[in-house]
């Protein structure tokens, strides 16, 4: 947002303040190729330190807001009162925590993890020793990654899911099983409908875990991916409406005009619901939206056609639109081996698609939703019909 | 280092040096050269580091495969001459590299 608002000649101050150590840096690779050791940190970084100064943007790291006076227009630091900065706009960007587990106390225990930052990952890497048992809470996309980057290490992998499949929040049964599949086949043992009734073993590192189905899994290291919280507790504090994050119109506008949100904290109007994006794509195209409309306002509404990717082993998954209220899901064969597509449909409208190293039917899904095109679904299920001579 | 020139869509020529082992596409990205996006990271699954070789260069850059040619047949623009700038490796004989950058990202 910051770099964008001066790419459109924004010429007023610009103060980014964060609570981390390190400049604006991707997540993303954190549970991917930093992981693995293939992405050193410095190749994290999402622009060079210098560019922030050159660009006139003022970065305070380290520093952590704690409250904000909407009527003085200004934000209090942790710590003593006087240490506050007045604003004429006010954006939260403040992304999201792990859902923490919830009978392990607010410290986790040295052998248990969630992951947001770096520093997660590093404290984590540490750990993940070819040899030791890996026990990954969660089967979301997270999870999984994390199952597959411990796996390529050499650890053994048990992965746990409360619900009765993997991905049940995000996709539709065709592309778990394929997950389930891939996993297990990678030695993961995957276990669906399970839930831990108890951490066992030293208060500062457990060792095993007992299940409600009574027996009991023993782990070296485990580390939960069970969902994010959005940070919104200043935003709900300051007396901004909030709803399971902070709730914008379609210019990024809270219930305050001098207060914006955008990236994983705000809930924002999509097709009729209000709905919160955790991807890096709407992090950026959000944020620069709202750039746009404070340096130039009257422009349409934001209309994102979200998208999302995930590596697990030697698998991409690409997911254009989202599959909020899907009726019913059209398999379309890929033109190569282990390629397919899962096609989603709300009544005759085609919603999104989950393409497994299926990049043809990923770009073509995200096209069709810019446009607002209706594919017919048993076309879509002809291998023979190309894609590209649409 | 090694020197490669990134020619935005205005024409504008800008030489910069980039780290070898890097990809052309962080080079772009972390010397602010305009048009490259470069939401998913270098992970060949958006599409949005697309951008011209010039002929020249082809032989040593190679032409898009996989994957990257499927992304690419979708992108704005395509031309054969067409790569996703974070799957190619800068490495010593690339010195002097040139490429250019596509008014708009898929
Ligand atoms: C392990 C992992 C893997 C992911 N993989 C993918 C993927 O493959 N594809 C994809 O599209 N997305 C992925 N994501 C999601 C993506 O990273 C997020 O959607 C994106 O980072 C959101 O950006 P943001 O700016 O909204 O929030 P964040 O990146 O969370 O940034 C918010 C920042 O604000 C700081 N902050 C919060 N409160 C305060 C305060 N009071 N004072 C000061 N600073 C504060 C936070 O510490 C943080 O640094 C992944 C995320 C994680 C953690
Ligand atoms: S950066 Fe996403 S494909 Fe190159």
């Amino acid at each position: 947002m910051a770099f964008r608002l001066r790419q459109k000649g924004y010429r007023g101050s610009i103060t980014m303040i964060g609570d981390e150590v390190w400049p604006p840096y991707q997540r993303p690779p954190l549970s991917k190729k930093y992981l693995t050791g293939e992405l050193a940190r410095d190749r994290l970084s999402l622009k060079p330190a210098e560019t922030y100064e050159e660009n006139g943007i003022e970065l305070l790291l380290d520093r952590r807001v704690a409250r904000v006076d909407r009527a003085a227009r200004r934000v209090f630091f942790d710590g003593n009162d006087d240490n506050s900065l007045d604003y004429e706009t006010l954006i939260f960007a403040t992304g999201g925590r792990p859902r923490q587990p919830d009978d392990l106390g607010d410290t986790l225990p040295e052998n248990i993890f969630t992951l947001r930052a770096i520093s997660d990952a590093d404290a984590m890497r540490e750990r993940l020793a070819p040899g030791k048992h890996l026990l990954v809470v969660g089967g979301g996309y997270i999870g999984l990654e994390l199952a597959a980057v411990a796996r390529k290490r050499g650890l053994k992998v048990t992965l746990l899911e409360q619900a009765p499949r993997i991905l049940g929040r995000v996709a539709c049964s065709q592309t778990a099983d394929y997950f389930r599949h891939l996993h297990t086949e990678n030695g993961v043992t995957l276990r669906e409908g399970v839930s831990i009734e108890s951490f066992e073993g030293p208060e500062q590192r457990p060792s095993f875990v007992k299940l409600t189905e009574g027996d009991e899994v023993s782990f070296d290291v485990a580390v939960f991916g069970i969902g994010l919280l959005p940070n919104d507790t200043i935003a709900r504090e300051a007396g901004l409406e909030c709803a399971g994050g902070i709730i914008v119109d379609g210019w990024g506008r809270t219930s305050d005009p001098d207060i914006r949100a955008a990236g994983d904290c705000a809930r924002l109007p999509y097709r009729g619901d209000m709905i919160r994006l955790e991807s890096v794509h709407n992090a950026i195209a959000q944020a620069e939206h709202i750039a746009d409309d404070i340096v130039c306002p009257g422009g349409p509404s934001y209309a994102p056609v979200p998208w999302f990717w995930s590596d697990q082993y030697d698998c991409k998954l690409q997911i254009a639109g989202l599959n909020l209220g899907y009726t019913k899901v059209v398999t379309r064969p890929g033109t190569k081996p282990g390629a397919f597509s899962n096609w989603y449909f709300k009544g005759e409208e085609m919603i999104a698609c989950d393409a497994i190293n299926d990049a043809r039917s990923f770009m073509m899904a995200k096209r069709w939703l810019a446009v607002a095109h209706r594919p017919c679904p048993e076309l879509i299920c002809d291998p023979s019909w190309d894609l590209a001579k649409f | 280092m090694v020197k490669i020139i990134y020619v935005e869509a205005d024409g504008t020529e800008r030489a910069v040096d980039v780290a070898e082992g890097h990809s052309v596409m962080e080079g772009a990205v972390s010397n602010g050269v305009h048009g490259i996006v470069a939401e998913c990271g270098g992970a060949c699954s958006c599409a949005t580091c697309h951008a011209y070789i010039d002929v020249s260069w082809l032989e040593k850059t190679g032409l898009a495969e996989g994957d990257e040619a499927d992304m690419l047949e979708f992108a704005h623009e395509p031309k054969p001459t067409s790569r996703l700038i974070c799957q190619i490796e800068v490495t010593s004989d690339l010195e002097g590299l040139r490429i250019e950058i596509p008014d708009e990202q898929a």
